[in-house]
């Protein structure tokens, strides 16, 4: 085993740059900057690293670390990583590195801007890496407030103001939090008596198959949970904080948001809701499936009409968590190998997207659709960015987004054939606004008015280059991805197979 | 009669006395700081012999004062609160006109009835401390001369709080007739649930819940909160609170518990109707100390939820929370007396831009909110975790529901204070000037906010520990 505290070291360089940061002078913007980047990029390098070495044959957590930390609580500073959170954490680092440097000409108190996302990143792959349920509550909710503060601060108004989209991101996430802590304070009281309670996932896991968890506890218990992940998810009906929040966030946020924050949502329904709760998780997945498929066209539809970029990005993010969750609602192992390849791919075209269209907005200082017309003419590096990731986010096989949608129609087909056909045609409507907004906005006459506009030059390729290499490594070679998540998920078979066959529940099946 | 028992109580009557001294013969035109320097270190050196204290139990005379391990530990954290808030309001206390040796005096004086409290195991000596605390109190509400809203929260407090000791010697009297006794332990054993006794114990519960400032007995808190001079509107929240809170945990599962049956709904309504009013009702304030005067009645309601668990756990989780809210508060009010320094105001607006202008205190204002708030990774969060855990496992998991929900709901009045700071422009330019041993307390909350929010485990350990002497 590895004795180099790898996944500390990934969570401990970001904090060792918050002090470093706090050190500096606020002047001194080239090195403040500097300092954000390396603090994201060694992360990033050590992700790597752990995704070429984990270990297939032996499978399960590893690069584990452990130290017993609040006792009578059952607490212990537990990290580890396995084929579901090893994706997670590589596109956490991917993007972080992709968000500093999309960052790169923020002029205005840049030094409060690195050390509240260097807090957001920790937070974010903090909770992909622990297996204790205490610590990824502590993580969850750090992330809550710096988004606030930096949407107020470097945020933008158009639709709505920036106070507005801030507040209401931040309600939704918390009171949907406040559901979730309920959900899980209950879960920690029944699965073990007095004495023996503990919040490592792995021991909950094994709570069930003891039989401390009946049925109806699940059911209760996993609604929560719900609530909670499923705001998180942007679930519909409350998914809309998301198009608001990342109208008015800034571009560095709506990266780390979309690409990586909402993914804790399916991680949570995964990690916790399927491998602790499995009886719930079958009980509310027929509910899962149709609100999905409302997901997916719903939001979809609303896409189409959009006028800001950044709401039809908004949107159509809204739009594959739906793919997601019904990936997740089939509840077997295609399905949950689709629902996780799916939240890396989804994670590294929104962000390189939401990257884009902050360099426009940067150079044109417009969002507005019908104003923008032939950039393709005036920045050939951004319309490349665009393309690749509309083309991704519309299915294009050879990208990243093909293979993690197929896998899941594959595996939710035959457990719910209509949801799933209903979900396919998404794709059509996918296809329309994503054609419609790169036709809309990178092609056409050359406009005169955008000719002083530059292109993207420099380290602002950075992200570009970062995600872009993802979107298409990931595409050509999707044995990478879905390799990595089958290893943890393939073992699981007995599991879901176990859970079909279980008696009848209340009202299962519902289709 | 074991004196030695005293010696925390009497070293402090001593130190208030000889403020009280020192100010009369110190000549007219020298600073008074010293005399603030003075208690500071008196309590230093109190706080420090209280740590020798753990793990006795022993009485001054028996059934009527008790040192034990729960009075320890609630004593050290009205030692740590008044001592904190001396140390941040040197300045200010200087700008109260005339009267500083006689303000500390008073404080000092407040604080040795609220380490009697803790200590009573009787009603008499319970009443006669609260009286001592309260009295002492009524004079420091209205100190700040220069202030007709100072004035009025004085008068206010003063007859509120009367009524209310009225109505609690009351029940005392009652309790005495039906029971015979007004030793705790005694009350326990010869108790009959006849109505004379079940009016005199809702009595005793009315005059401790108006001290606390729980819902329905909390419309004083915000006027009285906004008028009082801030360094007492601090130590008010964050140790007369507790203090009454810690009074009512001792009475109740001493002396009432067998009557649980009873006190228990009015608790749990108590509790849960602070956590509601004081939220909800706190979302409408524009003045920073009445925002946190609402914010106190919510967390009053949190600690005492801690009762309705009526078990170990459930009394670990108020203490480790009375504690942490020491820390919270000392950072917020810190902060809130810089702003009022410096703006000679405490409205929201007079928070703006105080991220540009003082980097660190508007951080240790963020991270103090979000405590009270419950947000990890600070302090708040470990404490409502284990009050609430103590609290679902007896059953009430609706109780929990309620104080997780109107938590994530105070945040948002919280951010309200966070938007001034982070995103207004400041109205002034001066500069902004803060005192040493203002920012010293303030880095004194903010670290140890992080460092329980971090690693609870020390701080939960001592409660264990503390609380089991109640069983």
């Amino acid at each position: 085993m590895n004795q180099f505290p790898l996944l500390t070291a990934i969570l401990l360089i970001p904090l060792l740059a918050i002090f470093i940061l706090i050190a500096l002078p606020r002047k001194a913007a080239q090195q403040i900057r500097s300092v954000a980047a390396v603090a994201t990029t060694l992360p990033l390098l050590l992700a790597i690293y752990a995704y070429v070495t984990y270990d297939f044959a032996v499978g399960g957590m590893q690069f584990v670390e452990r130290i017993p930390w609040i006792k009578d609580l059952g607490v212990s500073y537990a990290l580890g990583v396995d084929g579901i959170s090893l994706p997670m954490l590589l596109l956490t680092t991917l993007i972080g590195v992709s968000a500093v440097f999309s960052s790169w000409n923020i002029r205005q108190r840049s030094k409060e801007f690195f050390v509240l996302l260097l807090i957001l990143l920790t937070g974010v792959a903090g909770t992909f890496i622990t297996t204790d349920l205490f610590i990824f509550l502590l993580f969850y909710e750090m992330v809550v407030i710096p988004i606030y503060i930096m949407v107020l601060i470097w945020g933008s108004t158009k639709r709505v103001s920036k106070e507005y989209a801030g507040m209401k991101l931040t309600i939704y996430l918390l009171i949907g939090s406040a559901f979730m802590l309920v959900g899980i304070i209950a879960l920690y009281l029944q699965a073990y008596p007095a004495g023996q309670r503990t919040f490592d996932m792995q021991v909950l896991a094994q709570a069930n198959l003891l039989g401390s968890l009946p049925e109806g506890f699940q059911i209760g218990a996993f609604f929560l949970l719900l609530l909670g992940f499923g705001s998180l998810l942007s679930m519909v009906p409350f998914h809309s904080w998301s198009p608001d929040g990342y109208a008015g966030a800034p571009t560095a946020v709506s990266m780390i948001h979309a690409g990586v924050l909402k993914k804790i949502g399916g991680y949570g329904l995964i990690r916790i809701g399927l491998l602790i709760l499995p009886l719930g998780a079958k009980f509310w997945a027929p509910v899962i499936a149709v609100l999905a498929v409302g997901n997916v066209l719903y939001a979809a539809f609303i896409a189409l009409v959009q006028k800001d970029l950044k709401y039809v990005i908004g949107y159509s993010s809204v739009s594959h968590m739906g793919y997601v969750l019904i990936g997740f609602a089939a509840l077997n192992v295609t399905g949950i190998n689709g629902a996780v390849a799916n939240m890396f791919a989804h994670g590294v075209m929104s962000a390189l997207f939401f990257a884009m269209i902050g360099f426009v907005y940067e150079k044109t200082h417009t969002r507005h659709i019908p104003d923008m017309g032939g950039l393709a003419h005036q920045m050939p590096h951004i319309a490349v960015g665009f393309m690749l990731a509309g083309m991704a986010s519309l299915g294009l096989p050879g990208l990243v987004g093909f293979i993690p949608e197929f896998t899941i129609f594959v595996g939710a087909f035959s457990v719910y054939p209509v949801c799933a056909v209903a979900a396919v045609s998404g794709i059509i409507f996918t296809a329309l606004y994503v054609l419609r907004l790169l036709a809309n906005v990178l092609f056409g006459p050359r406009q005169e008015k955008f000719d002083d506009c530059p292109d993207a030059a420099g380290v602002e390729l950075v992200p570009l280059f970062v995600l872009g290499t993802a979107i298409v490594l990931f595409g050509v070679f999707p044995q990478l991805l879905l390799g990595m998540i089958n290893s943890t998920v393939a073992p699981l078979m007995p599991f879901f197979s176990q859970l079909h066959e279980a008696a009848p529940v209340l009202i299962g099946g519902w289709f | 009669m074991n004196i030695a028992v005293l010696t925390s109580e009497l070293a402090l009557f001593a130190l208030a006395s000889l403020v009280l001294v020192l100010d009369l013969i110190l000549p007219k035109d020298l600073s008074r700081r010293s005399l603030g320097y003075l208690a500071v270190v008196g309590l230093a050196g109190v706080f420090a012999y209280t740590c020798t204290l753990y793990g006795r139990t022993e009485f001054f005379l028996p059934g009527i004062f008790t040192l034990d391990n729960f009075a320890v530990f609630f004593k050290q954290v009205f030692l740590l609160a008044v001592g904190l808030s001396i140390l941040f309001s040197f300045e200010y206390v200087e700008r109260l006109a005339g009267y500083q040796g006689e303000f500390y005096a008073l404080l000092l004086l407040a604080l040795c009835g609220m380490m009697m409290m803790v200590s009573a195991t009787d009603l008499l000596t319970l009443f006669i401390s609260i009286e001592l605390m309260s009295i002492s109190f009524y004079i420091l509400v209205g100190m700040n001369f220069n202030n007709k809203k100072s004035s009025e929260a004085g008068v206010k407090y003063l007859v509120l709080g009367s009524l209310s000791s009225a109505a609690m010697l009351y029940g005392i009297s009652w309790v005495y007739g039906a029971c015979g006794s007004i030793v705790l332990g005694e009350i326990a054993q010869t108790y009959t649930a006849t109505p004379a006794m079940l009016l005199g114990m809702s009595l005793i519960l009315t005059g401790l819940c108006f001290k606390m400032a729980v819902v329905p007995l909390h419309l004083w808190a915000p006027d009285v909160y906004e008028g009082a001079p801030i360094p007492i509107t601090a130590v008010l929240a964050m140790s007369s609170e507790t203090a009454a809170i810690a009074a009512c945990l001792r009475v109740f599962l001493e002396a009432f518990a067998p009557l649980q049956g009873y006190w228990l709904p009015l608790v749990s309504g108590a509790a849960v109707l602070s956590m509601i009013v004081g939220n909800v009702a706190a979302i409408w304030q524009s003045d920073v100390k009445r925002l946190l005067a609402y914010s106190s009645i919510s967390q009053a309601g949190y600690m005492l939820s801690g009762l309705i668990a009526a078990n170990a756990a459930g009394v670990k989780g108020t203490m480790f929370y009375g504690m942490l809210y020491v820390f919270a508060n000392v950072g917020a009010f810190a902060v809130v007396t810089a702003v009022q320094q410096n703006s000679g105001a405490s409205t929201v607006r007079s928070f703006s831009g105080l991220a540009q202008r003082a980097p660190f205190l508007a951080a240790v204002m963020l991270v103090s909110l979000l405590s009270m708030a419950g947000i990890p990774p600070m302090a708040g969060f470990a404490g409502k975790l284990y009050l609430f855990t103590a609290v679902a496992e007896q059953g009430y998991l609706w109780v929990a529901m309620v104080g997780f929900l109107m938590s994530m709901i105070s945040v948002y009045y919280y951010l309200l204070v966070v938007k001034a700071m982070y995103m207004h422009k400041a109205e002034a330019e001066e500069p902004f000037v803060s005192g040493v041993s203002l920012r010293l307390a303030a880095g004194i909350g903010l670290f140890f906010t992080l460092l329980l929010g971090v690693y609870p485990e020390p701080l939960a350990a001592l409660s264990t520990i503390a609380a089991a002497v109640l069983w």
